[in-house]
């Protein structure tokens, strides 16, 4: 689509360098660890070694003894004031810091504040705790097993670690489809627990001001508001109220969903501060943010396919055991405990599906978040992938044609899935036609006969993926009552220059330029003009914050709409400045003329001005507009990937050779950054796929809590992408757009997995657990038989 | 002890704790806080700056090991208000997102193309191996190097 507006506008379309930029590469960002106040205090937390323990004693003597250490707190100091535990998003509840016992290793048990860093942490290795081991649940399947310790006794009457059942379609359809079905497949599939590892760790800055009594905190946080909200409703009761509290995202490096929660961290530096009047700095290291924050994934899947003898799919049928920890701390939408998994039926057209999950408690840190994903969406797509290519494989049928076969068709849209979401557009196979022409489909096809021939292990591994994000319409979507509108404020200044301030907050995905971008579409007001700020309570519209690809499709939205209102009233000044009736005035981007007189027109600057200097009696001075939008559905981006490797038969290693992208996202805001987002998300799509775990031992040690052990894909592992698109607007977006941030992290693990298992098919291999490290490859190539 | 440096060509000197790592004396000490900090483990390279030319993590590195010594940070690329063409690059290829790797892949390509100026892709790659990020996916960073290259061998600065 080519551009409607000027560069010099600068408006959808137009690949506008980056407004952020100018200050990172001159190393001028301010990140939370970066703002230092005056007679700041720094905290330290001291962690628990052992996965369940009794406390017996925590003895702070030593600590207290040594210079510049001030206190030690504990979950007997936060139990005075009823702050030891807090709430959840999901409504459960976790600790803040223990008073009888720890549930997971790296627990915080207690924490030190002193005059700076160092001193903090010397407090923490003299902080004594006397523990009493108690009998560790790792595995959820265990902990559902009868007579398995109950972990959560501080909940009266619980008896056993089942946290939730929840179930989504048609059993009764489903089962009977299977009865009759002429082939079925059956797959146990686990998506390891993984850690988002955005490259700044969690922390934060609480001041509070004792003589104005407001809590300012500096925090890193991809969902301001909302955080402002919970600390009132949370700590309302010790004098907390919202009006007194400002929440202050400053730049944010990386969010990926890992900067959602409310970390235990957060709470015990905003005690400290309360109690102490001075400013608590608290900065978690790589160490403390792998083995304590939220983790994402950890789903142990049961899937089943039904298909007929031609490869038409008919059914699925999913069963789940959602390993929780300790805590059910996932940051989903309040309706939906397993998230958006029920968007597993994916690309293809089913007649029935039926999805159970059941949410286990196990001796392991909270969580259930995203990882650079919306809400469970990376396990559906890779479920549904996965089962795709072995109904494929075991007919016999090329994966391509297999889902050219059963992909729904454009004209089924919009189109109601089986398990009830209404995908609003699509056009799957223009999509996957596109990334085989441009990977060369055929021609590798003959190649990996070739090779197969001379013995050589190599693989090619399609993923055709369905999204599902910017969550969402009210009438189903909220976080703790909130409803998940988001907001936009624009004020356009006399001289034509603007201000909007967003609900959202970006933590790289460039917001300050796209938003601007778009008020640009609206507006004609170059991009330039117009300053974006978002983050600070104090001054930007409410909003529910930027996570599960949100931004553009919701808080875009809303741009959309207030500078569309702003439009409105120009146009009245323009019709009152020309004097000429409304209905005769034609908009062009930056200006209103005079139907049939194009000489006679207003520039938008100019009509900015008359707002403020010459607005028509009867009307409000200035130019201001305020937009909450609630979408009316959610959108779905798609795109489908293909990915060839090679094994190395000697070492187990796997090697993506070439990795071929193709995405729609809709219309395109800024083609730049789209490709950027995408670029990053299929890194974090590799990086599960062959690296990632977090795994633990039966004791519950951690393994993998430092990136000694947890490997993040360096620009060495990382393939060089070949990105590519087709266009499908979102009928019902203002701007057509979907979302973006990540399609990618989403569809890429299938790729890689089932290019993987292509590559050994013939061996007898019908599927491998992500991530697919050297190891477990060279282990099933010599029990199928590869000795070499 | 005292420790006394030259940073960006400025000269400072603090009173420090023999422990305290190089990386804390720039940013908490002497306030230059585009230097990141990203692990404890030597891995990310948020923290890479130049000591006496060479690329150093300085979470790695006790404040007191640099006395004497010369330091450049992200904040002394720019020269009389002319950015650096690696800083151009990384700006025009869209080398960075969340800007916080971006100081650490700055000083770690500054010191490897001094040594390497005509560099091919996988040269590149492996100079930057010891610099993670999370957000851009690598190809822009290998692009912006490239970029910067291909200037600074036409003489842009
Ligand atoms: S902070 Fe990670 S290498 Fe220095
Ligand atoms: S730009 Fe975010 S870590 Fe590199």
């Amino acid at each position: 689509m080519a551009p409607k507006t000027s560069p010099e506008i600068g408006g959808m379309g137009h690949s506008v360098k980056r407004k952020e930029d100018p200050r990172f590469i001159r190393g001028k960002g301010t990140y939370v660890d970066d703002i230092q106040l005056p007679g700041m205090l720094y905290l330290d937390i001291v962690r628990s070694p052992f996965a369940h323990a009794k406390i017996k004693k925590i003895d702070p003597t030593k600590a207290l003894a040594m210079p510049g250490v001030l206190a030690v707190i504990t979950g007997q100091d936060l139990a005075k004031y009823n702050l030891h535990w807090m709430p959840t998003l999901m409504s459960d509840t976790q600790m803040v810091l223990p008073v009888e016992k720890v549930m997971y290793q790296a627990q915080e048990v207690a924490a030190v504040l002193a005059t700076d860093r160092y001193k903090a942490a010397d407090g923490v290795e003299a902080v004594e705790v006397e523990y009493e081991p108690l009998p560790v649940v790792v595995d959820p399947k265990k902990a559902l097993e009868p007579g398995a310790p109950v972990l959560r006794t501080d909940k009266k009457d619980k008896k056993d670690n089942h946290i939730w059942h929840w179930e989504w379609g048609d059993k009764a359809a489903t089962d009977r489809v299977f009865r009759e079905a002429e082939v079925t497949v059956k797959q146990d599939i686990y998506l390891p627990r993984i850690h988002v590892a955005s490259i700044e760790t969690c922390g934060c800055i609480a001041h509070f001001d004792k003589v104005s009594g407001k809590l300012t905190v500096w925090m890193t946080t991809q969902a301001p508001h909302a955080i402002r909200t919970v600390f009132a409703l949370v700590a309302g009761h010790v004098g907390l109220a919202e009006h007194k509290i400002r929440i202050i995202s400053p730049d944010i490096g990386g969010g990926f969903g890992g900067k959602v929660p409310v970390y235990p961290g957060y709470v015990i530096a905003v005690a400290a501060s309360v109690l102490t009047g001075k400013p608590v700095k608290w900065m978690e290291d790589r160490m403390e943010n792998l083995q304590a924050d939220s983790f994402a994934r950890d789903y142990h899947i049961t899937a089943e396919l039904a298909a007929k003898k031609d490869g038409t799919l008919t059914a699925l049928r999913i069963k789940t055991i959602a390993d929780h920890g300790y805590a059910d701390a996932a940051a989903n939408p309040s309706k939906f405990p397993a998230g958006l998994f029920h968007i597993c039926t994916g690309s293809y057209d089913f007649k029935a599906a039926h999805v159970e999950v059941d949410g286990v408690y196990t001796n392991k840190p909270p969580g259930g978040i995203a990882y650079r994903c919306s809400f469970r969406v990376t396990e559906a797509v890779h479920t549904i992938e996965r089962m795709a290519d072995l109904v494929a494989h075991q007919l016999g049928m090329d994966p391509a044609e297999f889902r050219l076969k059963n992909f729904i068709k454009p004209e089924q849209f919009p189109y109601k899935s089986a398990l009830g979401w209404e995908y609003d557009s699509g056009n799957y196979a223009g999509a996957l036609r596109k990334a085989m022409e441009k990977i060369g489909y055929a021609e590798l096809r003959r190649e990996q006969a070739e090779k197969r021939k001379r013995g050589e292990l190599m693989g090619i591994g399609i993923s055709s993926f369905t999204e599902i994000v910017g969550a969402g319409p009210s009438k189903h979507f909220d976080i703790l009552g909130l409803k998940m509108f988001d907001s936009c404020e624009i004020r356009i200044h006399p001289t034509g220059k603007a201000i909007a301030r967003f609900g959202t907050k970006s933590q790289g995905q460039g917001h300050e330029t796209t938003y601007a971008q778009i008020l640009a579409e609206e507006l004609g007001i170059p991009a330039a003009d117009i300053q974006v700020e978002e983050g600070d309570t104090d001054t930007a519209p409410y909003g529910l914050g930027t996570y599960a690809s949100r931004s553009t499709p919701v808080a875009g939205a809303a741009g959309a709409m207030a500078a569309r209102k702003i439009r409105d009233k120009a146009r009245k000044i323009a019709a009152h400045l020309l004097e000429a009736a409304e209905e005769d005035l034609v908009w062009e981007p930056g200006k209103f003329s005079v139907k049939g007189a194009p000489n006679r027109a207003k520039t938008i600057q100019e009509i900015a001005f008359a707002a403020y200097t010459n607005h028509p009696q009867g009307m409000e001075a200035g130019l201001e507009a305020v937009s909450y939008y609630d979408p009316p559905n959610l959108t779905f981006p798609f795109g489908s990937y293909i990915s060839v490797v090679d094994i190395d038969k000697g070492t187990g290693e796997v090697k993506v050779r070439r990795f071929v992208a193709v995405d729609d996202c809709g219309n395109i805001i800024n083609p730049m950054i789209v490709e950027g987002q995408i670029h990053g998300g299929l890194t974090m799509g590799l990086a599960p796929a062959l690296y990632e775990e977090i795994s633990y031992d039966e004791h519950g040690n951690i393994q993998g809590g430092s990136f000694m052990d947890y490997l993040l894909p360096t620009a060495v592992e990382t393939p060089r992408w070949e990105t590519d698109k087709t266009c499908t607007p979102s009928p019902h977006h203002p701007l057509g757009a979907k979302g973006v941030g990540e399609s990618a992290t989403v569809g890429a693990p299938a790729a890689i997995t089932n290019a993987v298992v292509d590559a050994l098919w013939h061996l007898g291999v019908r599927h491998i657990d992500i991530p697919i490290t050297p190891a477990k490859v060279w282990k099933l190539l010599r029990e199928h038989g590869v000795t070499e | 002890m005292l420790v006394q440096v030259a940073i960006n060509g400025e000269k400072h000197e603090a009173e420090v704790e023999p422990r305290l790592l190089l990386v804390h004396l720039i940013r908490d000490i002497l306030r230059l806080t585009g230097t990141h900090i990203g692990c404890d483990t030597t891995h990310c390279g948020a923290c890479t700056v130049l000591l006496d030319g060479r690329a150093v993590k300085s979470c790695s590195v006790f404040a007191v090991q640099a006395h004497g010594k010369e330091i450049m940070t992200v904040e002394g690329l720019e020269q009389d208000g002319k950015l650096h063409p690696l800083q151009e690059g990384f700006m025009q290829e869209h080398g960075l997102q969340c800007g916080y790797c971006t100081p650490g892949m700055l000083m770690a390509s500054y010191a490897f193309l001094k040594k390497n100026p005509q560099p091919d892709e996988e040269q590149i790659r492996r100079a930057i191996s010891g610099n993670l990020c999370r957000c851009t996916g690598y190809v822009n960073i290998v692009k912006a190097i490239e970029y910067a290259a291909a200037k600074l061998r036409q003489g842009g600065s």
